[in-house]
């Protein structure tokens, strides 16, 4: 069914993103210029260790995976008008969960013990940001901040657990917590050195997509973020809708945490705090809050992110220049928002979401 | 080390100097982010303009060797991230909550970025006053240096409560955060008011940075903030949008930062990391006491976050 209408706000919503990017890329281009570096260099490099060869494309795959499910902690609610960052602390508590999951288990079989792990990821990842949804809802406390003080909260909870009560004492220089059984972690997709959170990552996606798009709850969501006095009046559940999108959300950057615990580090420590719930924000936005288009961007930025060594290698740039890309690429994102509706007259299909944000 | 001799006294004593020297980042980021609010308008980026700050009075006060240079340096490099944040949250149907989270993300890349060949060397401090001469006590001595900026600090937040109660312009920037079209139509450019109000708050958090970094405590390196900057939003609510109860807000906070430390110079160290945490866990526990989903708060600008 496509229309006029649909048409030229397809085309819009292919068009502009694309833009923003190369924009951003010309932008990064006069900063690495201004750095010293050459930017043709830089980009080839970035291009290179990204998706250059099988062997750069499964490290950015391995960086993707943690990407699509955070970004999904900040996509979900946003179709409720919600702006929750709060990523990084989900990841770093679903982590510990799985982790603690793990060690109590680990004499059941391997199969077990992995679901239980990411039943402990997902159940401990969304009570946390489902907490923010219910002081939002009975509280009416800003979402953004309290899911921000959160992040810190979490990230003193795993210092206060891995330094104290869950330390394994042979982790001298980096507190840890004592490792999950060989068996039990999370193995590599065959023929490849991906792991399986690259699989959780899309299938998440997938149901969340699915979910919002094609469920009840989801129309009922999206009313709600629409317009929320119109949605109550039309006699929607907003309480319980906000903190079940806000449990799903912390329950897929939780599984990120998972991934992170029980198919790379082995164990709980500092690394969990690794800012793939920073990351996850961008994606989210630069994917415009859709699940789908977030597997994509995640890999993209995911190619970003893992050609930050090869940077700092070939062209002598600090690892942070991996994070001014990113911020350029945030804010040239968020001022296309602005252009949606603007070169068409009447077609404005697509609209930025207003947000219900209120302090 | 210090307060090993006096025992537990030592725990209330390095709490209160903690708090003398800790609150003046929060002081600094607190006003900015209130001028800012006051326009109707949340700056979240403050934490990568804290960063930036206190990069730039790092790096320009060991360039130069004039801290004071630094500190004035770390206010421009505050307000160019300021006209950048003022300039595309006011874009239409760009939100300014979401612009702030890039803006972190950005000014703490370039802080690092152009920071880097700065972590070594070492900048000269910015000088302290010292208020302990009548104590014997060598801990009561080094408890009440004090900086001249925090000083600075608590002169700005009388000035900025008069300047919105009593002068012209502070009425135009509550006028503009409160109804933009009763501001409008009294001939005021919302956009130029707001522009101005950002780009003066970042100054002043840049300079907040720049007491970090030259300060307290003193030296440069990428975990210098801590999310101060961010929590300066939680801490304009918990003042009601009033600069001098940003004042009191930022000895509370700065008083919350010290405990870990000082229970940890008398050997309890058990609950460091939670301790640590206790900013953050004050300023959740204030939000949510003194929040409701059936007004907005008392003092709220009625434009912010729309």
């Amino acid at each position: 069914m496509i229309n006029r209408h649909n048409w030229r706000s397809t085309v819009e919503a292919i068009c502009i993103p694309l833009a923003a990017l190369l924009f951003s890329l010309l932008l990064f281009g006069i900063f690495c210029a201004l750095a010293g570096a050459d930017p043709f260099g830089v980009y080839a490099s970035i291009y290179r260790s990204a998706f250059g060869s099988w062997r750069a494309f499964q490290n950015t795959l391995l960086r993707a995976a943690p990407l699509m499910l955070s970004s999904l902690c900040t996509a979900l609610p946003a179709r409720l008008g919600l702006i929750i960052i709060g990523n990084e602390g989900a990841i770093v508590v679903g982590g510990l969960g799985a982790v603690a999951a793990g060690l109590t288990l680990s004499t059941a079989p391997p199969t077990v013990v992995q679901i239980a792990m990411a039943i402990a990821g997902i159940i401990c990842g969304g009570l946390w940001i489902g907490a923010v949804g219910a002081l939002r809802h009975y509280r009416g406390v800003n979402e953004t901040i309290s899911s921000l003080l959160l992040n810190y909260i979490a990230i003193a909870l795993l210092n206060h657990l891995v330094g104290g009560p869950m330390r394994d004492p042979s982790s001298l220089n980096k507190p840890s917590s004592y490792p999950i059984a060989q068996i039990n972690m999370l193995g590599d997709i065959p023929g490849t050195r991906v792991h399986y959170g690259l699989i959780y990552g899309l299938i998440a996606c997938a149901i969340a997509y699915f979910l919002i798009q094609r469920t009840t709850f989801g129309f009922a969501a999206r009313v709600a973020g629409g317009n929320i006095r119109a949605a109550r009046i039309a006699g929607l559940p907003v309480g319980k809708l906000t903190m079940m999108i806000c449990f799903l959300a912390g329950s897929s950057a939780g599984l990120a945490g998972m991934v992170e615990v029980a198919a790379v580090h082995g164990r709980a420590n500092e690394s969990l705090n690794a800012n793939y719930g920073y990351s996850g924000i961008l994606v989210a936005f630069i994917a415009r809050h859709n699940p789908l288009a977030a597997t994509l961007v995640a890999i993209l930025l995911g190619g970003i992110l893992a050609s930050g060594g090869s940077l700092q290698r070939s062209h002598d740039l600090p690892d942070a220049t991996v994070l001014v890309f990113q911020g350029l690429v945030f804010l040239v994102v968020l001022f296309s928002e602005s252009l949606y509706g603007r070169f068409f007259k009447e077609g404005s299909g697509v609209r930025g979401r207003e947000s219900a944000v209120t302090v | 080390m210090e307060t090993q001799a006096l025992g537990w006294w030592g725990v209330p004593l390095a709490i209160a100097a903690g708090t003398l020297r800790g609150s003046a980042p929060f002081l600094f980021v607190s006003l900015g982010e209130c001028l800012t609010e006051k326009s109707g308008k949340i700056n979240l980026g403050l934490e990568g303009t804290l960063l930036t700050g206190a990069m730039s009075a790092y790096a320009i006060a060991y360039l130069t060797g004039s801290p004071w240079l630094g500190v004035i340096m770390a206010g421009v490099a505050g307000m160019m991230l300021g006209v950048i944040h003022g300039w595309l949250s006011q874009q239409p149907r760009v939100n300014d909550v979401a612009v702030g989270i890039a803006m972190i993300i950005f000014g703490s890349g370039i802080a690092f970025f152009l920071g880097k060949p700065f972590i070594q060397p070492s900048a000269p401090p910015l000088p302290a006053l010292q208020f302990g001469t009548w104590s014997n006590l060598p801990q009561v001595q080094s408890a009440l240096q004090i900086s001249p900026l925090f000083l600075l600090g608590i002169a700005i937040a009388p000035l900025m409560q008069w300047f919105f109660r009593s002068t012209r312009w502070g009425l135009y920037i509550r006028a503009v955060g409160d109804s933009p079209d009763a501001a409008k139509a009294m001939g005021i450019s919302i956009f130029k008011v707001r522009m101005l109000c950002i780009i003066a708050g970042s100054f002043l958090a840049g300079i907040g940075g720049a007491y970090l970094s030259l300060y307290y405590p003193g030296s440069w390196n990428e975990r210098i903030s801590g999310g101060q900057g961010l929590m300066a939003v939680a801490l304009v609510i918990f003042a009601r949008w009033r600069p001098m109860q940003c004042l009191y807000a930022s000895l509370l906070f700065g008083g919350a930062q010290a405990i870990g430390p000082a229970l940890q110079s008398v050997g309890v160290d058990s609950y460091y990391y939670l301790f640590n945490a206790s900013p953050y866990i004050l300023t959740l526990l204030i939000m949510i006491f003194t929040c409701s989903p059936k007004r907005t708060l008392n003092g709220a600008p009625g434009a912010l976050g729309q």
